[in-house]
């Protein structure tokens, strides 16, 4: 097990490097730089800049400086927020997303494993149609949709929820809600599937003719080979929830590194881009090897194969 | 001590292609005590009766349409599913077939042996373990008391079977429900684990209602044996007078057509020559009067030499294959038995090029085979075929028969022109049994036998010298088998072909074979001629092979 875990991390290594490669050439091969404005400023004070980040350095070089600088966890000052470090940011940015993202899985999570074990359970029958019919819905519709429909009704209507911003529980609400019932769609199709197909399994016949009820069937038996599915499905839609929420948090104003992220493309602060891209891959990296470590739990046979 | 009676039980599938009648008024009774063995084809209903009983039939597509299934005075037919919860599992356990799937591979073995006592109250978890501990040593899983954590994965098939046994009796029923418990297990397990079986529930006077496809294991431990056919019992009598005295005319077949070891048939009578007396017997038999093979004068076709092949795995390479060597003659058929895991078929696929060799030499008439120039490759790949154990999963199900039997003609460039080509195909399916009728037809119309002639057919289309029939008639009723042996033995005599022959099944092998060669763990253990190593068989691993073997499958005029 830990040996499992000590080389999954090492295998993450190779993999951050080359994706910080490419995506250092891939931004500075990209047109214009991070002083070109609308604008024009002048030209000593541009060429002043530049030399000031090290921008006049031949590319190679920079490259090099970059990976020294990222072996000792710097990954250095924000072109466009002057004064601002790259960690600082995403250190304020982040738990603004983590927020989001952990509340909106848990919905997510809460509202389609049921929804699921309910509609396999009771195939063909409306409590089946109901549910996946909501569901398919919910993959259709789009966030930029579903966000502003939901401040119509409960902030613009009912006077609930604060319509934008992050200052308290009470703004977490709608954001959380827009982003997580379109994951339990999924959840819950995943599940309905994974439950599906572990029923029609001969142990879950063999737990009824041991006389088992049908809450007993459910739980000891057909649940855990049922969940794998949407376990599977956690990390990616984990990373996802943190990292692409760019548009929700457009919609509600909310702090969020995925603004900080997009913007930073626009904006061309190379070092911005370079450390949310990292950041988000590490990210990814850590949550697949959590999912690899619950499917393990899970599942004997794969504990075994690790 | 329970007593069970059922009374015309009907059972059908409401499926979108029609009504199904699987079970069609079926008079069924057991005594407390008593071992009843349940014996017909696939389709013939006897598993739907055995599920009927504790109503673990999936409904829908099934409906119980009629009759009564008295337990202990009870119409369990007309209970409510909670009482019905109640006897399953205390009162009526069950086994099922696939002892890979029946067990929850997410719970450890000990807690699913466990379970049906904590389920029925009769004992505290803790409780419930020790018990489990101690049926699960009296089967013979002692693993699982040394590891109380241990999963299915962990397990063989037969250790898992002996667990699902000690599950079904750790609450000491009075009736236990066996479905095929023995059919996807090695002949030497089969052995053991229905000994146990048998032992155990005479011990606990447990009665048993074995259902079987193989009427001569039913003999093996059945008081009384009941066949059906086609959702109907035929005739049902204690076991010597089944066997002695057979009146039904199915049963009759059924225990003709089977291949044992003892018998020496040119040719094995099939069901049809019983149900059809008029049709039946004649064309197949005149076919097969050839002369008998004299084996020494024969050339050598193919001669394998040290054969090693080893697959990689996580712990290191696997020798599926371990130094085989063996000479097969033109003409003859050689047989190749051994149990799952020996490493028959991949020596036969070896043999093909289909799988790599990691040392030893393949000669072919005499030349060492390479596949690097492709003439030589296409030329080999003509003089060699396969015909493989699933007929289902071995033609591809969006061809018609005749694309299917087309396309090896066109890959070797055979026949003048298209029309010539379908003649061909045409005169082949004939060969096996089949017509010009069937020609655009898809897989998924036939039946397994006429799929596995299909399968001969297209083994034929490039005029091939030797074919590899790997367990082509093990996934079979003996009745179908019989008939797909009958057709590999005609068509060896009057094309001369030569086969390697690999089965699990020493009875049909040896009905089969000229030779026959033993495998054990990738070795070739014995290897004589077929009558020599059935009555003196060397090693003891062959001794084993044919002990295991029920008595009634050794000799057909098996009398009690």
């Amino acid at each position: 097990m830990k040996k499992f875990v000590f080389s999954r991390v090492l295998q993450a290594v190779p993999t951050l490097w080359v994706i910080a490669t490419l995506t250092f050439f891939m931004t500075r091969y990209a047109p214009g730089g991070p002083f070109d404005t609308e604008k024009a400023i002048p030209q000593e004070i541009k060429v002043k800049l530049e030399s000031h980040f090290g921008l006049d350095r031949p590319l190679f070089d920079q490259y090099l400086l970059y990976l020294k600088n990222l072996l000792r966890g710097d990954l250095g000052p924000s072109f466009k927020y002057p004064g601002w470090e790259v960690s600082e940011l995403i250190a304020t940015a982040f738990p603004v997303s983590l927020t989001l993202g952990v509340l909106s899985l848990s919905i997510a999570l809460l509202i389609g494993i049921p929804a699921g074990i309910i509609a396999a359970l009771r195939k063909n029958t409306w409590l089946d149609y109901l549910p996946m019919s909501l569901s398919m819905a919910g993959i259709c519709l789009p966030t930029f949709v579903l966000g502003p429909l939901l401040i119509y009704i409960f902030s613009t209507q009912l006077g609930l929820f604060p319509p934008l911003g992050w200052y308290g529980p009470a703004d977490w609400v709608l954001p959380s809600f827009t982003l997580g019932l379109f994951y339990a769609a999924y959840v819950a199709r995943l599940t309905r599937a994974g439950m599906l197909e572990t029923l029609q399994q001969d142990y879950v016949r063999t737990a009824r003719a041991k006389g088992a009820n049908p809450w007993q069937v459910v739980t000891r038996h057909a649940l855990r080979g049922g969940l794998l599915p949407v376990v599977t499905y956690l990390g990616p839609a984990f990373a996802g929830l943190i990292s692409g929420s760019f548009i929700i948090e457009s919609i509600f104003f909310i702090p969020g590194l995925g603004k900080f992220f997009v913007t930073a493309a626009f904006n061309r602060d190379y070092t911005m881009v370079l450390g949310t891209v990292l950041f988000y891959a590490a990210l990814i990296i850590l949550l697949n090897l959590l999912v690899d470590l619950l499917q393990a739990w899970l599942d004997p046979k794969a504990r075994q194969a690790q | 001590m329970g007593n069970l009676d059922i009374q015309n039980l009907k059972v059908s599938f409401h499926t979108r292609e029609g009504i199904i009648h699987a079970v069609d008024g079926v008079d069924l009774s057991i005594k407390p005590g008593e071992i009843i063995g349940l014996v017909g084809e696939s389709g013939s209903g006897k598993s739907v009766t055995c599920n009927s009983i504790l109503q673990l039939l999936p409904t829908p597509p099934a409906r119980i349409e009629a009759g009564k299934i008295e337990w202990s005075g009870k119409d369990l037919l007309r209970q409510h599913d909670e009482k019905i919860r109640g006897i399953r599992g205390k009162e009526i356990s069950m086994i099922f077939q696939d002892p890979m799937s029946c067990l929850n591979p997410y719970l450890s073995v000990l807690d699913q042996v466990a379970e049906p006592l904590v389920i029925h109250g009769m004992a505290s978890p803790k409780d419930a373990r020790k018990q489990a501990c101690e049926m699960l040593a009296r089967v013979g899983v002692q693993r699982v008391v040394d590891h109380p954590h241990a999963y299915p994965h962990e397990f063989s098939g037969g250790m898992r079977q002996r667990a699902m046994i000690a599950m079904a009796l750790v609450t000491q029923p009075s009736l236990l429900l066996a479905d095929e418990p023995t059919t996807a297990l090695d002949v030497t397990v089969q052995a053991k684990v229905l000994n146990i079986l048998k032992e155990l529930c005479t011990d606990l006077g447990v009665s048993v209602l074995f259902v079987s496809h193989d009427l001569g294991l039913v003999a093996e431990l059945a008081d009384r044996v009941v066949v059906m056919y086609r959702g109907k019992v035929v005739e049902q009598n204690d076991t010597r007078s089944i066997f002695s005295n057979p009146q039904h005319s199915y049963v009759k077949a059924l225990i003709a057509c089977r291949p044992t070891l003892e018998s020496n048939p040119v040719r094995l009578p099939t069901v049809d020559d019983f149900m059809n007396p008029k049709t039946g017997k004649g064309q197949a038999l005149k076919k097969l009067e050839s002369p008998s093979l004299n084996l020494d004068s024969q050339e050598t076709l193919l001669e394998v030499q040290d054969l090693v092949v080893e697959f990689p795995t996580e712990d290191g390479p696997v020798r599926a294959v371990d130094g085989a060597s063996l000479i097969i003659r033109k003409g003859s058929t050689h047989g190749l038995v051994g149990e799952s895991g020996s490493g028959k078929t991949t020596l036969g696929r070896s043999i093909l090029q289909l799988t790599k060799a990691n040392s030893g030499k393949i000669l072919y008439q005499g030349n060492t085979i390479s596949l690097e120039n492709i003439q030589d490759r296409t030329r080999f790949r003509k003089s060699m075929q396969i015909i493989f154990q699933d007929p289902y999963a071995s033609l591809n199900p969006r061809l018609t028969v005749e694309q299917a039997l087309l396309e090896p003609m066109k890959v070797h460039g055979l026949g003048k022109s298209r029309k010539d080509r379908i003649d061909r195909v045409v005169k082949l399916l004939e060969e096996v049994g089949l017509g010009e009728e069937y020609l655009h037809r898809y897989p998924h119309e036939f039946s397994g036998g006429q799929r596995q002639r299909i399968c001969v057919a297209r083994a034929l289309t490039t005029e091939p010298e030797f074919i590899v029939c790997d367990e082509c008639v093990s996934a079979m009723d003996v009745s179908v088998q019989a008939q797909v042996l009958n057709l590999l033995r005609s068509l060896q005599a009057s094309r001369n072909l030569t086969y390697l022959f690999i089965s699990h099944d020493l009875g049909v092998v040896k009905f089969m074979s000229d030779e026959i060669s033993v495998m054990q763990n990738g070795k070739i253990v014995e290897n004589g001629l077929a009558e020599d190593l059935y009555r003196n068989p060397k090693s003891s691993y062959t001794h084993k092979l044919i002990d295991s073997i029920p008595l009634a499958n050794r000799s057909s005029d098996f009398r009690l």
